[in-house]
């Protein structure tokens, strides 16, 4: 139940991101999800698209420092308390989340939450054990 | 060549070349008249302590031939330094001293490694820059066959490594590991490819530097020295079998180590200043020049058999030399710390600027792909440890940021490593 996330080293100068979008808008790759995370120097783009290996490769051979991490894709009920759910339910479980983003489509619904787990594979099981829905990467990129 | 018929060799050139450049070299005549000596009272080889040093500045003073010891009918070839640093130096050949510059270049190319077969890539700039064309006529002198590629058109030259099969590489290392990285990125390995030796100069570099260049490009890895106002590259090279200092060719030259401050001679082994006098130069040759390296000599008999002193990897320069807040760093001393850290790449740049009347240094390091994080919080991690590893061992405190692959310039000769920004 992975869910394939790239990640691309930016140095805060004007311009950059917009080099990113349109490096992957040429390759014809479709954005599905961001998240953008900055210190004053240089920031992380982090994003979920539609053909990993092709945004990783063009992006690469743009020039770009690119990485590649597993994160996992969870269904949040549409609804106050939703994610407090789903929070206290790791919480609980001594799961920590090293960071989370949400998805820009729904399903059904349910919002998406994209989560970095420290243990990914713990965590999935939990919430899959406690019926909350979690989204395989093949389905997602298509969704 | 034992060492006493070597000194006998260089007295005597020594005291042809000083009575040379009296007679016909008015900036030498007036600085032996200042001093109150004449070429007559050199004696000895340890007289050469009498005689006045030449500087970068004397020959920007004379530009652009006034140092030149023969009549412009005379000379065959020009070469001038790039001036980055203000008004370039503009040196002479006469044909015999292109002839000795091939020579000594063929020995060299032979102490590193090459020899009659070999296919020397040729990385070196062609042009203005002695570089290109000095290791190409040593190359053709030597009997090996010059691919004259020369800088730049990096996708192309990895194509020609392939195709022609060169087994000796000659560029600057920052040049090298460029080609490494291109080569990557277009799928071709350097492991496949026939290099076995690369000769590399032009820019001072560390022994991490070479473990890195003799990994990425699988090969043999030495060091070459020279300068446009000595001669070009070939003044000294390290031999592949030690790879352990540089020999330094004094049947041409004399190397001398002197205090940068008092200019006093220093002994063997001691570090400082290296100063050049030519001993065979027709057209262009200088007397005690300061070559602003920072190195020291090693007389120690070497296993390659080879009796000519040994130079010692330049460090820094007495002018690149950088004091941060009374500390002296050198370049070479941070490219260490980097190397040590296998999260980064070796590519470096160190800005000096001063602020509220404090150096600040800031150590711009590229961000590869072994050290990326997608969290913000392990590049931060990465920082703090670099920062920490630059003030264990050099004593100063650096700010480092982390740039973007490729960030710093270095696709053409010299990569910049220094920038100062101090108005003092």
């Amino acid at each position: 139940m992975q869910v394939e996330q790239i990640s691309v080293f930016l140095e805060n100068k004007s311009g950059r991101l917009s080099e990113v979008t349109s490096i992957l808008s040429e390759a014809k790759v479709n954005i599905r999800a961001l998240a953008l995370a900055d210190t004053s120097d240089f920031g992380v783009l982090r994003l979920i698209v539609d053909d990993t290996e092709k945004a990783r490769q063009t992006l690469k051979n743009n020039g770009f420092t690119v990485g590649k991490t597993n994160v996992v894709a969870v269904e949040v009920a549409d609804r106050p308390g939703g994610l407090h759910d789903i929070l206290t339910m790791l919480h609980n479980a001594d799961l920590n989340v090293e960071y989370m983003y949400a998805f820009v489509r729904s399903s059904g619904d349910n919002a998406i939450m994209i989560f970095r787990f420290e243990k990914d594979q713990e965590a999935v099981q939990l919430l899959q054990s406690k019926g909350v829905n979690v989204i395989d990467g093949e389905r997602l990129y298509q969704l | 060549m034992p060492r006493e018929a070597l000194e006998s060799i260089q007295l005597r050139r020594l005291q042809t070349t000083l009575q040379r450049v009296y007679a016909s070299v008015p900036f030498y005549r007036e600085t032996f008249k200042a001093a109150g000596i004449t070429p007559a009272d050199i004696k000895t080889l340890k007289d050469l302590k009498y005689v006045p040093f030449t500087t970068k500045q004397d020959l920007r003073d004379n530009y652009p031939f006034n140092m030149f010891a023969v009549p412009m009918d005379n000379v065959v070839r020009i070469h001038a330094s790039s001036g980055t640093t203000g008004q370039p130096t503009v040196v002479g050949y006469t044909a015999r001293d292109v002839g000795t510059w091939s020579t000594l270049m063929a020995r060299a190319l032979s102490a590193g490694g090459a020899g009659r077969g070999d296919i020397i890539h040729n990385a070196y700039g062609y042009g203005l820059f002695t570089g290109g064309l000095g290791v190409h006529y040593g190359a053709e002198r030597l009997g090996a066959s010059v691919i004259p590629v020369s800088g730049g058109n990096t996708k192309r030259q990895v194509v020609i490594m392939k195709d022609f099969g060169a087994t000796v590489i000659t560029s600057t290392p920052s040049y090298a590991l460029h080609l490494a990285e291109i080569a990557e990125d277009m799928g071709v390995s350097f492991a496949s490819l026939k290099f076995k030796f690369g000769i590399f100069g032009a820019e001072p570099w560390s022994e991490k530097m070479r473990e890195e260049l003799e990994r990425k490009l699988n090969l043999t890895a030495v060091d070459i020295y020279g300068l446009s106002e000595v001669m070009g590259p070939g003044v000294a090279i390290e031999c592949h079998e030690a790879k352990k200092g540089l020999h330094v060719f004094e049947d041409h030259f004399i190397a001398e180590i002197v205090d940068p401050k008092t200019l006093e001679p220093l002994p063997y082994g001691e570090t400082g200043e290296l100063v050049f006098t030519s001993l065979t130069k027709e057209a262009f040759p200088v007397i005690r020049y300061r070559t602003r390296d920072i190195t020291s000599l090693n007389p120690e008999p070497c296993v390659c058999g080879r009796t000519h002193v040994r130079m010692n990897r330049v460090t820094g320069r007495s002018d690149d030399m950088l004091i941060i807040r009374g500390v002296n760093v050198f370049p070479s001393q941070i490219e260490s710390v980097l190397m040590e850290i296998k999260e980064v790449e070796p590519h470096y740049q160190l800005v000096v600027d001063r602020e509220d009347n404090l150096d600040v240094l800031t150590v711009k390091v590229e961000v590869g792909e072994r050290g990326f994080s997608d969290e913000v919080k392990g590049l931060q991690q990465l920082e703090r440890r670099i920062t920490k590893t630059i003030k264990e061992l050099l004593g100063v405190s650096a700010n480092v940021k982390l740039v973007e692959p490729k960030a710093i310039e270095r696709s053409q000769g010299k990569a910049i490593r220094v920038v100062d920004n101090r108005q003092i």
